[in-house]
């Protein structure tokens, strides 16, 4: 694993940016460019990074970075892609570009699912990096396909009847997995060296790569900005969002987990879970920790590792 | 009158003496909208093309895919999921500096709809063909202006083509003219679904040498690229969005101005003479037809039989509709005494159809104001017939006799 000091201390994502402090996907955008190898184009989807690093006439970014639209960053990094691939071919580029596709959740699970899906099959050399803070915070805390079970956001609200989003998280790195591509990765900005690295893979894969990397939004999570970390950390510890790598469709387990930490932990410093705490509702913490539970196993089973009796 | 300029130089390919080069007569070919289309953009030497299939605009594509299949063009073809990733993915192309190319019709342009803003916004001077077709429902795959007309306001230069021939010539006239510095912005060629996309025609066709000088490797304002690193796309709040928005109509404004001179340079290639509007017979005509695509050619026919009995009549067919010439198109009718004007779109509810609606936005600027009406017809590819044109014209003449407009729309050709 990558170690902090080997990192460049060249930083292509420039202070100044108007993202809150304890800001998650932030942290995961400054950690994603130091794996950047050379000549790098960003194409970035709508949402809360898009917006708080480019507020004209400023600019966070050094490198290029070029934003169209919500649903389409994974279009976009196709024709940036096939451009750049035919200039160096007739002779117009000497060096090649490796291009780095931007989306939060929404703009991955929800709403451009679509173009990602037709750019992973069509094979398109470009990394997607889904940074993922469990709704659609930019807009106000709407819930997305990538919200936790139980979590309230302003269109899951918790409510007397029911208690937050009711549904499930999709599982994103199994959807990119099964269009048969070289690498699908999950990542947390609490595990800095693990992320930078399977950056660095996806990047060195010849073809499309995805990185999943968690990344905690103190507004919309409700909870303490310097907390961040630490529930970037939580989140792996407990197994809610485990990390491991799909490679050639082979699952492999990044980080062991021995003793799981029970999702109540990680769920108290939460506001968004507040109201699982209240006496009659309290059963759904045990609900979402059995479907942890299950999760964790099946995919322990799917990394070839023994299962574990019982977590949390 | 360029029609009658254009048959001559048709009659007699005269060997053109260019700029240290002689060039041999034309080659002909038979080739429909479509396929006149997909062989420009192989001649054009387009870096990437971006496209779905729709109805009628497949064989295009189906065209191009040939072309990269058999090594003929050494163009990226991005064979996208749908038509918004196909915008999408041309912007991604055309802002490192690349010559892009797409083509679409209909629910696809639709589709397109958000993804034409930001091609225009970012000044992306994409060429995109549009085989035209009515929007659902009920569903139908013929030809009508529904599909451009709901995305008038996008800010792409839209040249409307009459046959096969000029959808050739302005796809490469199209791309000089959104490349020029001075514009960089997108342009749509638009082509009747079927009645131009499927019409087979003998082409005259540039030689790949002529193409090659008359449209250079596109020279980009600015480009995309590692070394010199620039954030395109940026978030602009109150403060800025109104400039971006200004400058966009200030290209746009140009855009007539080098579209002439491009004409004329392409005129010297190729011996089409093409501009901004058509004008045929309107010398002393006292009633015109003014139309865009396939049924400006309706339209001559029937004013030559008209001609022959005397009615002094006219026709107008505009190539570019936007920006819209609006001097042009005042010296050209304002000394009438009506005028029909044909939509082949709905505006539901609004005073006119779409062209009309501009028509009437323009006379002011006429001394001697013409009475005009809209008369609305081949909807859903319904036939505009010779029938249907002398009804307009009768209709025009009534108004010239009478200065009354009974109805400010004549539905012609539906079932009442």
């Amino acid at each position: 694993m990558v170690a902090l000091r080997e990192l460049s201390t060249e930083e292509l994502y420039a202070p100044g940016h108007r993202l809150c402090a304890g800001c998650g996907p932030s942290i995961s955008m400054r950690m994603m460019t130091k794996a950047f190898r050379g000549p790098t184009v960003i194409t970035n989807a709508t949402g809360c990074v898009e917006v708080s690093t480019t507020i004209y006439p400023y600019t966070a970014w050094r490198v290029p970075w070029v934003h169209s639209l919500f649903e389409n960053t994974a279009a976009t990094a196709s024709g940036l892609e096939a451009a750049y691939k035919v200039l160096q071919r007739k002779g117009y580029r000497k060096t090649k570009v490796d291009i780095i596709a931007v989306g939060g959740d929404g703009g991955t699970f929800d709403i451009g699912i679509q173009a990602l899906s037709g750019a992973l099959e069509r094979g398109h050399d470009f990394v997607y990096v889904c940074y993922d803070n469990e709704a659609y915070m930019n807009t106000g805390i709407q819930r997305s396909g990538a919200t936790p079970t139980g979590a309230a956001t302003t269109t899951s609200p918790a409510g007397k009847v029911i208690p937050g989003k009711q549904e499930r998280k999709k599982n994103l790195a199994a959807i990119c997995a099964a269009h048969d591509i070289e690498y699908v990765a999950t990542a947390s900005i609490g595990f800095p060296g693990d992320y930078i690295d399977k950056m660095k893979r996806a990047i060195e894969v010849e073809g499309p790569a995805v990185v999943h990397v968690f990344a905690p939004c103190p507004l919309g999570w409700r909870s303490n900005p310097a907390d961040s970390i630490k529930l970037a950390k939580l989140g792996v510890q407990t197994c809610m969002f485990p990390l491991y790598e799909i490679i050639n469709g082979k699952y492999k387990l990044t980080m062991k987990i021995g003793k799981p930490i029970p999702v109540s932990e990680y769920m108290k410093l939460q506001g968004r879970f507040r109201h699982l705490f209240k006496p009659e509702f309290q059963s759904r913490i045990e609900m979402i920790q059995q479907q942890v539970n299950n999760d964790w196993n099946r995919l322990l089973e799917r990394c070839g590792e023994k299962t574990q009796a019982t977590t949390g | 009158m360029f029609y009658k300029r254009r048959e001559e130089y048709n009659e007699v390919i005269i060997p053109y003496q260019g700029e240290g080069i002689t060039v041999r007569p034309q080659e002909l070919a038979g080739m429909g909208g479509n396929e006149a289309v997909a062989y420009a953009a192989k001649q054009a030497n387009v870096d990437v093309v971006a496209a779905y299939p729709i109805t009628p605009q497949t064989i295009m594509v189906e065209r191009f895919s040939e072309y990269v299949a058999n090594g003929e063009v050494d163009t990226e073809f991005v064979c996208v999921e749908s038509e918004h990733s196909a915008m999408s993915a041309c912007v991604g192309a055309s802002v490192t500096g690349a010559r892009v190319m797409t083509s679409t019709a209909s629910q696809g342009l639709a589709l397109m709809h958000e993804v034409l803003y930001v091609a225009s916004s970012l000044r992306c001077p994409i060429v995109m063909m549009v085989a035209n077709r009515a929007l659902s429902a009920p569903i139908n795959i013929h030809g009508d202006h529904s599909d451009m007309m709901g995305s008038r306001d996008c800010g792409w230069i839209q040249i409307y083509v009459e046959n096969p021939q000029e959808a050739y010539d302005w796809t490469l006239q199209a791309l000089k003219i959104a490349e020029d510095p001075e514009i960089s912005l997108p342009a749509s060629v638009n082509l009747d679904g079927f009645t131009v996309s499927h019409a087979m025609e003998d082409l005259n066709l540039l030689s790949d040498g002529q193409v090659k000088e008359f449209l250079p490797p596109r020279k980009p304002v600015f480009k995309v690229e590692p070394e010199n690193p620039n954030t395109v796309g940026a978030f602009a709040m109150p403060d800025y969005y109104y400039e971006v928005k200004r400058l966009q109509e200030e290209a746009m404004r140009k855009v007539p101005e080098v579209l002439v001179k491009v004409t004329k340079e392409y005129e010297k290639t190729s011996q089409r003479k093409y501009g901004i509007i058509e004008t045929f017979d309107m010398d002393d005509a006292e009633t015109a037809i003014l139309s865009m695509g396939s049924t400006a050619g309706t339209v001559r026919s029937v004013v030559r039989q008209l001609r022959e009995k005397g009615r002094k009549v006219g026709a107008v067919k505009l190539w570019l509709y936007r920006p819209f010439p609006s001097e042009e198109l005042t010296s050209a009718i304002c000394d009438l005494k009506a005028l029909a004007v044909i939509d082949r779109a709905m505006s539901f509810g609004a005073p006119y159809g779409p062209l009309c609606s501009d028509v009437a936005s323009i006379l002011q600027d006429c001394e001697s104001k013409p009475k005009i009406f809209n008369a609305m017809c081949g909807l859903g590819g319904r036939d505009i017939s010779s029938d249907d044109i002398r009804i307009m014209f009768d209709e025009a003449d009534q108004i010239a006799r009478t200065g009354v407009v009974r109805d400010r729309i004549k539905f012609v050709g539906v079932r009442e």
